[in-house]
């Protein structure tokens, strides 16, 4: 068994082998999802919790359709509408929880490191739907297939990530993944929001000057800039950040034609992403959607296989 | 079940115990030596190399070999959470967890519910202190009223009340001129006012040490520059007014060095630190563990060798546990919710007993950072192990491996960063006034 551990917390503690074989592994699942009958029995009679202490739409519906796909039983707790809210601690709700027997937690949660603290409490597979600005491991192994699909390899691929690194767990989960795999990855964006501490964590680049990597970078990763950042002090504007760090065609003219352009959505369009970047050809960002679907059914596969007969 | 007995100092009996062969460190008194020491009735009777008692009648001989006797430990930064919090901690268990670490006076802070900034809060500890206690407690007034930061409490009615110095401890004085009018003021009273240094816009909603650790880990990060800015502001008011400051819980370098300039100018600056700034770092955080969430963080390696360095050459004058009670229900949560602040009565001596071993400093020096200075910056009467002297001492025994295990504490907090790790060091017995206030092992047996 290539992947042995209990749960996917993140992707900083995993193999080179544990990821491509969670790549492959999505890869040939994915065909389950162009079929008429999207269903496979391999998670029949399994139980899969959803415990999403933040909002999400998008990747609680990935996480839950990939699980019925796999003939999984799915339930949701979302914090506005459980006994959460009447001040029940996180671990009295996972001891509730687990009282009920499931096999598998998805949990999100806005503080970091929750997921890996239940992780230790709960004998059930616990997967890591996003933790604070930590890790997002499904999202980072996603935007991985993507580009693998597109690029083959990651050898010597040149990744650039812009926008706000320090408070995003899709780039450090992307990071990780894109490191160990053998990419050069550079990150960019104002200096309040790139610290420079992460070159000492992983092999990485800081550069504050988009202009000066986008020509060289095979593939952009954008991310979503909050709005809050502005009032945080972090920024003087929302409209300098796009003069300085939006992507637009204009700046694209001195990129590279087969340049991926990735984003993990959702999109401010007009301040990170130009619209028309956004739905324009070099644009893969719906197909990451699709490839959720895939890598969140090879995630639940992978753990679940652990207890199959 | 505790092996070790406690008992309150209104209750307690007066030692009568001779001790044989028990080396003695005292630096007040010059004292680093094997000794016999003779305590009738609460007060020290006889110290010399040898006492020889023909007819021991109702006095208890204790073999002392490889055991030491030091001046009690006196504690200037606890939080005893009463009144108000007394879920976490109160001034009876406050004070029987100092005991059982061998702290026989704390200095208890001042941001209880209510705030201690009058006299009746004052007065309201020290009567619950006479009571319940078994050490001394000295009360800390607030700066201001309330912590809010704004209007000076009335010092000359607290002190006559029974206040020892003022702090706003949790929080700086946010204002420099209200900090630098409390200064001025405070200065007619020779108390220390006690500073936390912290610049509340730079920490805000951080949870630990801003570094490669609160990057990698996706926290949000305190800076460095949060303490040190106001470390610098506070030496700049009180060499400007004159006024004695004790920087509170010292963390980072350059704080250390910015204390130390200050003192070679002659600022009347002295300083603390607490045992988890020179043991510990921001790593053990990667667990995401709250119990090492305090306030200031736990900082990196290059800080914690810089806090060592001036322990060693006096920069920081005082070791204080800074004990920080809560409850499960502030801790056992998100890390980024949970409460700032650790346990360290009952683990302070131990941790800092390895600063001994490592060679930073003698057993003397380790007793003037935990007994003699903070004694002296309080401005408590302090005469040591001395002859007709009331007799405030514990017998330690520096071999003692034990593992910490905080649901045999005292204290009702059990939030300790070094529960489960091996220490070596433990207090024996306790003698507060001169009574009998705390034993661990055969020793609880003269606890009556």
């Amino acid at each position: 068994m290539i992947y042995a551990r209990k749960d996917i917390l993140g992707i900083e503690e995993l193999t080179k082998e544990e990821i491509e074989h969670i790549l492959d592994l999505a890869s040939s699942l994915k065909e389950i999802n162009e079929r008429s009958i999207k269903k496979v029995p391999t998670l029949r009679g399994k139980t899969v919790i959803h415990l999403f202490y933040e909002p999400s739409t998008r990747t609680k519906m990935s996480f839950d359709i990939a699980a019925k796909r796999l003939s999984a039983d799915t339930y949701s707790i979302s914090v506005s509408t459980s006994s959460v809210v009447k001040g029940e601690t996180f671990l009295d709700t996972v001891k509730n929880l687990e009282a009920m027997k499931p096999d598998i937690f998805v949990i999100r949660h806005s503080v970091s490191g929750v997921p890996h603290r239940i992780a230790r409490y709960t004998k059930a597979s616990v997967i890591n739907a996003g933790d604070g600005s930590h890790e997002h491991p499904t999202q980072a192994l996603l935007d991985m297939l993507t580009i693998r699909e597109h690029k083959g390899t990651f050898d010597g691929l040149h990744v650039l990530i812009v926008g706000d690194i320090l408070h995003s767990r899709v780039a450090r989960s992307n990071i990780w993944g894109l490191s160990k795999l053998g990419a050069h990855v550079t990150l960019c964006g104002p200096p309040t929001l790139v610290p420079k501490e992460l070159e000492s964590i992983a092999n990485v680049k800081v550069l504050y000057n988009l202009m000066e990597i986008l020509p060289d970078a095979d593939v952009l990763m954008v991310l979503r800039l909050q709005r809050e950042r502005q009032k945080q002090s972090f920024l003087p504007s929302l409209r300098e950040y796009s003069v300085l760090y939006g992507i637009t065609n204009e700046k694209l003219k001195k990129a590279k034609p087969d340049l991926l352009i990735m984003h993990p959505g959702p999109i401010n369009r007009g301040i990170e992403l130009a619209p028309d970047v956004a739905d324009g050809p070099r644009s893969v960002i719906l197909e990451q959607v699709t490839n959720g679907v895939a890598v969140r059914m090879a995630v639940l596969y992978v753990l679940a296989q652990r207890n199959l007969p | 079940m505790k092996n070790s007995r406690v008992r309150r100092l209104k209750d307690a009996h007066p030692a009568t115990v001779l001790f044989k062969g028990v080396r003695v460190v005292d630096p007040a008194n010059n004292l680093d030596q094997k000794m016999d020491v003779l305590v009738e009735d609460g007060v020290f009777k006889e110290i010399s190399p040898r006492i020889d008692i023909p007819d021991p009648c109702n006095l208890k001989v204790i073999k002392a070999d490889g055991l030491w006797l030091l001046p009690g430990l006196v504690d200037m930064h606890v939080h005893l959470r009463e009144p108000g919090e007394e879920y976490k901690e109160t001034i009876e268990t406050g004070t029987q967890a100092a005991v059982a670490g061998g702290i026989v006076a704390v200095a208890s802070m001042p941001n209880t519910k209510p705030v201690n900034d009058n006299p009746a809060v004052t007065k309201y500890i020290l009567d619950r202190a006479k009571e319940i206690g078994s050490c001394t407690v000295l009360p800390v007034a607030a700066i201001t009223v309330g912590l809010a930061g704004e209007t000076m409490t009335e010092m000359a009615a607290l002190i006559e009340a029974g206040a020892v110095a003022f702090s706003d401890d949790g929080k700086s004085v946010r204002s420099s001129q209200v900090m630098r009018r409390a200064l001025e003021y405070a200065s007619i009273f020779d108390v220390p006012v006690i500073c936390h240094c912290e610049d509340p816009d730079l920490s805000r909603n951080g949870v630990m040490n801003e570094g490669v650790m609160s990057v990698k880990l996706g926290i949000r990060g305190i800076p460095r520059i949060a303490e040190e800015i106001v470390v610098a502001r506070d030496i700049i008011l009180a060499e400007y007014t004159g006024a004695r400051i004790h920087i509170a819980h010292v963390s980072t370098e350059k704080s250390v060095s910015l204390i130390r300039e200050a003192k070679k100018r002659g600022v009347k600056v002295t300083a603390e630190t607490a045992p988890h700034y020179f043991s510990l770092t921001e790593e053990i955080l990667e667990t995401y563990d709250s119990r090492f969430k305090v306030n200031p963080p736990l900082r990196t390696q290059s800080d914690v060798e810089a806090i060592i360095q001036g322990l060693a050459d006096g920069t920081i004058d005082v070791i204080a546990t800074d004990h920080a009670p809560h409850s499960p229900i502030e801790k056992d949560i998100e890390i980024d919710f949970a409460a700032f602040g650790m346990v360290g009565l009952e683990t302070s001596l131990a941790v800092s007993l390895g600063l001994v071993r490592s060679g930073v400093l003698t057993p003397a020096e380790l007793v003037k950072k935990m007994s003699q200075n903070p004694a002296d910056i309080l401005g408590i009467p302090y005469r040591g192990i001395c002859k007709e002297e009331e007799a405030s001492f514990i017998v330690v025994d520096p071999n003692a491996e034990w593992i910490v295990d905080s649901t045999e504490f005292y204290s009702k907090g059990v939030n300790c960063p070094f529960e489960g790790k091996k220490l070596v060091g433990r207090v024996e017995l306790t003698v507060c006034r001169g009574k009998i206030v705390f034993g661990r092992g055969e020793y609880q047996w003269l606890v009556e």
